[in-house]
């Protein structure tokens, strides 16, 4: 369970707020327009951003002043996700140990991974020989081994059309499920909510409001939704 | 943020030796330099002349460097042609090229028997004089008119495609360009090169060595060289480089205060889109001033390519072990640069949160840019005295003093690739968990291969044509290739000095080669 007990970031004049918990095995979309602090939200949990007051704590133990990779969370990014000097073996193997020394049957892990997420073959190829799919695919895959209980989508498959992105999503819940991973995923379209997370934490005015039901959400819009929703362009 | 965990580990440890080392290099030096200067002042009027004349040199020479590199950098950021790549590559060619090469050259083709003195005399005036302050301006015109120009094209790279777009559109005609777009970009950047230009003609010796000399051209590197080689007089050399010193400082705060710019390296191959300078003439301008100044940095070194090539391979043995002595020496200065720079490097990029000590450490690893190899050679000297035979140690002085001058440029190269580096996917390898070694190892050495290589091709070259700390040092046996060039032109053995100066020629600039390809080989972006 991950609990936000009285969480505040303030970062000069953006100030976010937060205080409530995510159930273990929840799927929740963090939803809300942009330059509201959804990825603030995720960067302090994943151990980028030192909240300014509060606690962040997973089963009850504290994780403020742990460095982000030792934290029980594997987050991926808009971009960046993978090294593109290193193989998609390499890449995946990272999620093992970092200093990829990797045993026989660590290599088999990896292996298998590359399977489970439909990419049989393809581990010597570098990033750049391989699509923005299987490049995803690759993250997933290292996120995979790396069993953390948490993880944190900060729109990483944003760049794909919209096809590719829903298989992608459908590969993140059947994983989750699997490994019976937490998942918080940031989008600003309702429709990637909808379609994936029962869940979803509004994120406006300053504040992260707790989970809700997703479609009981959309059914009845608060004000900061509704003024989202009815105008895409209000950025402020 | 979030501190960044690299965690002590070697380099850490390294990149804080390193900053010692430089300490002690330049102001530990310094001190034994301003303690042995006791005593009652040596210091005579010529010697205020040598003051006189290294400040007019300098001045001189960075004037008319910049001067030219005006009209040279706008031809070159205006006209798209076959070859401008190369043009500009030349632009950067002198950095590496060895001194002494150049001076060899330039007397090929200035010397009272070069190629224009003959065409002088045949055409019934007298020959050039080239030795003294024409001589010196001359060669430092050569070394630093290419610098002067890229520094100056970096200027007008810097001013955004839109403004000359939006000059296009209102008609504006050349004159009405110069006036409102490069006229204030000029006033901006020409300081800023001209202090360049100045602070390393101030510090220029192997130039002086060869072309200057006597009563009325010795700058105070030169004096500092004569008392100690000559009278070994420690103490007057010692207060001469104190001279030398101030001299330096007073001119590194000038400049730091025109805040002077420094070559990127890279990024000069755009061309600036212009509407505004297609008239004929203009064209048959720029077309001249470009073929001029190639021709003026290509002709001393054909002049040697044509004399020395019959040569090479007459050299007399102590001709190529003394190469082989300037390999080692360059391999070793190579290696304590690359050391140094990437270990401080580093430190520097992990500790970029703590602004003030981050930027300490930087400012530090380019103390070395005014520092005078002289100096720091005389204060070496001063403290391996009482313990060690200077002479003896005379290579691996040079080594590391060679390392130190390199620093610089390779910290300035070094840096800006392991901060993006950082930027790009320091969080990643954070979320991952990648420290300490493993993320040197997997991360930041992968992906900094390019600039590394570059680094380590410099400091090779540079430590490779080097002229300076070891003809304080070095006994008869132990000439570097540099040093014994200068000691057969000094025999006037000319045509041997030829084969010498293309064998350092092609050696420093294969060194170069070398670790710069090594470093983009099957780089993966």
């Amino acid at each position: 369970m991950l609990t936000l007990d009285g969480l505040v970031i303030q970062q000069g004049d953006f100030r976010l707020t937060a205080d409530f918990t995510v159930p273990t095995g929840d799927r929740v979309a963090v939803l809300g327009p942009s330059g509201g602090g959804k990825s603030t939200l995720l960067g302090a949990i994943a151990g980028f951003i030192r909240p300014t007051r509060g606690r962040i704590l997973w089963n009850g133990e504290v994780l403020n002043d742990k460095p982000p990779g030792q934290r029980p969370v594997s987050i991926l990014f808009q971009e960046n996700n993978l090294f593109p000097h290193m193989t998609a073996e390499h890449n995946i193997g990272l999620g093992l140990k970092p200093d990829l020394k990797l045993s026989e049957s660590e290599r088999a892990q990896v292996n298998a991974a590359l399977i489970r997420v439909g990419l049989d073959g393809l581990g010597k190829r570098k990033p750049a020989a391989l699509s923005g799919g299987q490049q995803s695919r690759v993250a997933l895959a290292r996120m995979l081994l790396r069993g953390k209980p948490l993880v944190l989508l900060d729109e990483p498959f944003a760049a794909l059309g919209p096809a590719l992105k829903n298989e992608m999503l459908d590969l993140v819940n059947d994983l989750a499920k699997e490994t019976g991973a937490t998942v918080l995923m940031v989008t600003h379209n309702p429709e990637d909510a909808h379609r994936f997370a029962p869940q979803t934490i509004l994120v406006a005015e300053g504040a992260a409001l707790p989970p809700q039901d997703t479609d009981a959400l959309f059914a009845n819009p608060p004000k900061a939704l509704s003024q989202y929703l009815g105008n895409p362009n209000a950025d402020e | 943020m979030a501190k960044r965990a690299l965690g002590i580990n070697p380099s850490t440890l390294i990149g804080w030796l390193s900053v010692a080392l430089v300490l002690v290099l330049t102001l530990g030096t310094l001190l034994a330099v301003f303690g042995r200067a006791e005593g009652a002042s040596s210091i005579g009027p010529s010697d205020w002349v040598a003051v006189r004349f290294t400040l007019l040199q300098a001045g001189l020479s960075a004037a008319i460097s910049v001067i030219l590199a005006v009209p040279l950098a706008r031809a070159l950021a205006r006209r798209r042609f076959m070859g401008r790549g190369l043009l500009i590559a030349l632009m950067g060619a002198p950095f590496i090229l060895p001194v002494i090469v150049a001076v060899l050259g330039l007397l090929a083709v200035f010397g009272r028997n070069g190629i224009a003195s003959t065409v002088l005399v045949w055409a019934g005036f007298d020959p050039i004089s080239i030795y003294g302050l024409g001589g010196v301006l001359l060669a430092h015109v050569f070394f630093n008119l290419p610098l002067a120009t890229r520094l100056i094209l970096q200027g007008w790279l810097a001013i955004p495609a839109e403004r000359f777009r939006l000059a296009a559109e209102l008609g504006f005609s050349c004159r009405a360009v110069a006036r409102h777009l490069e006229r204030p970009m000029l006033r901006a950047v020409l300081p800023g090169a001209f202090m360049v230009v100045f602070l390393i003609c101030m510090t220029s010796f192997a130039v002086v060595l060869v072309l200057g000399g006597g009563p009325r051209a010795t700058t105070v590197e030169l004096a500092i060289y004569q008392a100690f080689r000559f009278d070994f007089d420690l103490s007057k050399a010692a207060q001469l480089a104190g001279i030398q010193f101030t001299l330096g400082a007073l001119a590194t705060v000038v400049a730091l205060r025109v805040s002077a710019p420094m070559s990127a390296g890279s990024g000069l191959d755009r061309v600036v889109m212009r509407w505004d300078s297609s008239a004929i003439w203009l064209r048959v301008q720029d077309s001249i001033i470009m073929l001029a100044a190639a021709l003026f940095l290509l002709a001393p070194l054909a002049a040697i390519l044509v004399a020395g090539t019959g040569q090479v391979f007459r050299l007399p043995p102590q001709v190529w072990l003394s190469a082989e002595r300037s390999l080692l020496v360059a391999m070793a200065a190579m290696t304590l640069t690359v050391l140094f720079s990437l270990t401080m490097a580093l430190n520097v990029v992990r500790l970029r949160h703590r602004r003030r000590l981050s930027m300490t450490i930087e400012a530090i690893g380019y103390l070395t840019l005014a520092a005078s190899p002289l100096v720091i050679g005389t204060g070496l000297f001063i403290l391996l005295f009482p313990i060690a035979n200077p002479v003896a140690l005379a290579l691996p002085v040079t080594a590391i003093v060679n390392a130190v001058m390199s620093l610089p440029f390779a910290l300035r190269i070094l840096k800006p690739a392991i901060m993006e580096v950082e930027q790009t996917y320091g969080s990643l390898a954070d979320s991952l968990g990648l420290r300490g070694t493993a993320r040197l190892r997997l991360l930041i050495l992968p992906r900094i291969r390019g600039p590394l290589g570059f680094a380590a091709g410099l400091a090779a070259a540079l430590s490779m044509g080097d002229l300076g700390v070891i003809a304080l040092f070095a006994g008869p046996d132990q000439a570097t290739l540099p040093m014994q060039l200068y000691r057969l032109m000094s025999a006037y053995r000319m045509a041997e000095a030829a084969g010498a100066a293309l064998l350092l020629l092609i050696l420093s600039f294969a060194l170069f080669w070398m670790f710069d390809k090594g470093g983009r080989m099957n780089a993966d972006t």
